[in-house]
């Protein structure tokens, strides 16, 4: 599977034209930004001008404390909340106006922090009411899927809701993985998870940015994690941004003072 | 054994009637918690299809008519569901309150458009002549309109299921109703989802009132009379359960029937309801209720 780079028009999102999206730190276009986003629960504003840029390829890891906003951001970003301010541009499309669902057919895939899916309907048929509304809609994704999660194998018969937490969560990225996204958004995804589980969660991360390419924006609350897989990070404070850089000169004390209780 | 019989009978037939009725809250109600009011006006829509067709297709054609009916009553009130979801519940999602005294005035003033078409009175619509007399067994008689109404409803029943557990449109119908926002999320465009799963649900409706043609006169509240009794199907059975509305429609039936004759009709529906409410004190969530390690 193939992070596809061919244009993906759809409908409803306007396309910006060369040079208008904001450069990267290296003078490329990111595949992925989002500009000066604010969001407010009816009055109270909880983020207040974040701005971050995932490269094509790039592993972006955005940290902060509980509450600070992180899921706020991403649930902003699949068009989940409504935004007060910003713009949210994928490969040059603006999609801040765009529905979840055109979002998703335009190349974004979001794994919850509440992991628990569609409880009544099986593995298999979890996997394959997200792949009959994709955009390809091509079959091979769902084994794809499954080979980067082959605990799952097994239990395509079985009700989500019957799944253990880290079972759950496997199903949750697969499920993202079957839409063939071209950035995947992932929200806590070893929170609450059992060890062992924990290790193949975070492999499969690895294996789908490393072997596969694929660009990744993962919110996660470990420094130790962030070293590991991520090129960039961004650490949020109170809903703004504390601190962003490349992880390979991540001042380590200074984001685990942002992070710590 | 012959009154047992009969009984029956007679319960399976009155099961029928309100399962076919509640297999479109199976849809609406069941599925998307939108308790429509307005259900049993499609089914006077469906009914007065019949009486349209009939008088445009003749006296000859009565058969011809029934049949096509059927699908045009559907689609009658498959289109009235969806202007009704397009143009009010879908602002009304999450406001059951609302919802239920919007769709009930819609109802009272379908009611009075039906009035102002067809006449205040009661009309007839002719029952094609291969339903005419019965079938009889170990001495007791069953209508052939009866036994139409028991096929269609098995057709009925076996069409949905096939649809909810084996079409991509039931698929994505069951993603949005078990977690809206991770299928909107998901690339499900579950506004589409909605109207289809409300047309679906209304055209049953629709259906249902060319089934009751077959069982007397109609008039502009013949939805009324049926559909607070095919809501206590839907709740019994559990919501959005066909199978338990199957059970449930067949239980009350039964019930219905077997008290009516130790009694009289109020008495027996007024024990109907005891019963029901009885029941539920037991069991809230209905005959069945889906679990998961979350919800168990």
């Amino acid at each position: 599977m193939n992070v596809r780079s061919a244009e993906t028009a759809v409908e409803g999102g306007s396309r910006l034209a060369k040079g208008e999206g904001p450069p990267t730190r290296n003078g490329r276009q990111p595949l992925f930004s989002v500009q000066d986003l604010e969001v407010a629960y009816e009055r109270t504003t909880v983020v207040f001008g974040v701005s971050l840029e995932v490269p094509t390829h790039g592993l972006v890891c955005l940290m902060g404390r509980n509450g600070v906003g992180k899921s706020t951001v991403l649930s902003a970003i699949m068009g989940l909340l409504p935004i007060r301010a910003g713009r949210i541009v994928l490969d040059g499309l603006d999609m801040t106006d765009l529905p979840p669902y055109k979002r998703v057919r335009a190349g974004l895939a979001y794994v919850p922090q509440q992991r628990l899916g569609f409880p009544y309907l099986t593995v298999h048929e979890n996997l394959v009411a997200v792949l009959e509304a994709s955009r390809h809609r091509d079959p091979a994704a769902i084994d794809e899927a499954l080979d980067i999660f082959p605990r799952l194998k097994p239990l395509l018969s079985r009700p989500a809701g019957f799944l253990s937490g880290g079972q759950q969560q496997q199903l949750a990225i697969a499920r993202a993985l079957v839409t063939r996204p071209r950035l995947l958004l992932l929200d806590e995804p070893t929170e609450g998870i059992q060890p062992s589980i924990i290790l193949e969660i975070e492999d499969a991360i690895e294996k789908l940015h490393a072997e596969r390419g694929m660009s990744i924006l993962l919110v996660e609350q470990y420094v130790e994690f962030a070293l590991r897989l991520a090129d960039s990070y961004v650490v949020l404070d109170a809903g703004e941004v504390a601190a962003a850089g490349d992880t390979a000169e991540l001042d380590e004390a200074r984001v685990r003072r942002l992070l710590s209780v | 054994m012959e009154i047992f019989v009969s009984q029956v009978l007679a319960g399976l037939g009155v099961a029928s009637v309100l399962l076919l009725i509640a297999l479109g809250l199976t849809f609406t109600f069941g599925q998307m918690n939108v308790i429509n009011m307005a259900h049993g006006e499609f089914i006077m829509a469906g009914a007065y299809t019949t009486y349209v067709l009939q008088g445009l297709l003749g006296a000859s054609l009565v058969g011809l008519s029934f049949l096509i009916s059927l699908p045009v009553a559907f689609m009658v009130g498959g289109v009235l569901g969806l202007i009704l979801e397009r143009t009010l519940i879908r602002h009304l999602y999450g406001r059951p309150l609302d919802t239920l005294l919007v769709t009930w005035g819609v109802g009272l003033m379908l009611q009075q458009l039906a009035r102002d078409v067809f006449g205040a009175a009661n009309v007839q619509v002719k029952t094609p002549a291969w339903l005419d007399g019965g079938l009889t067994v170990a001495g007791v008689t069953m209508p052939w309109n009866r036994l139409f109404i028991i096929l269609l409803v098995t057709a009925a029943v076996v069409a949905i299921w096939a649809f909810v557990n084996k079409l991509p449109n039931g698929r994505q119908m069951r993603a949005v109703m078990q977690n809206r926002p991770l299928a909107s999320a998901s690339g499900i465009a579950t506004g589409r989802v909605d109207r289809r799963t409300f047309m679906i649900g209304s055209g049953l409706g629709g259906v249902a009132g060319v089934a009751i043609t077959l069982l007397g006169s109609i008039g502009p509240t013949l939805g009324t009379s049926y559909i607070i009794d095919a809501f206590l199907v839907v709740v019994v059975g559990g919501l959005g359960q066909v199978r338990g509305a199957v059970l449930a429609a067949v239980a009350l039936g039964l019930l219905n029937a077997f008290v009516e004759y130790a009694s009289e009709a109020s008495i027996a529906k007024a024990l109907l309801l005891v019963a029901i409410v009885a029941f539920l004190q037991f069991r809230p969530q209905g005959l069945f209720v889906r679990r998961t390690r979350a919800v168990a």
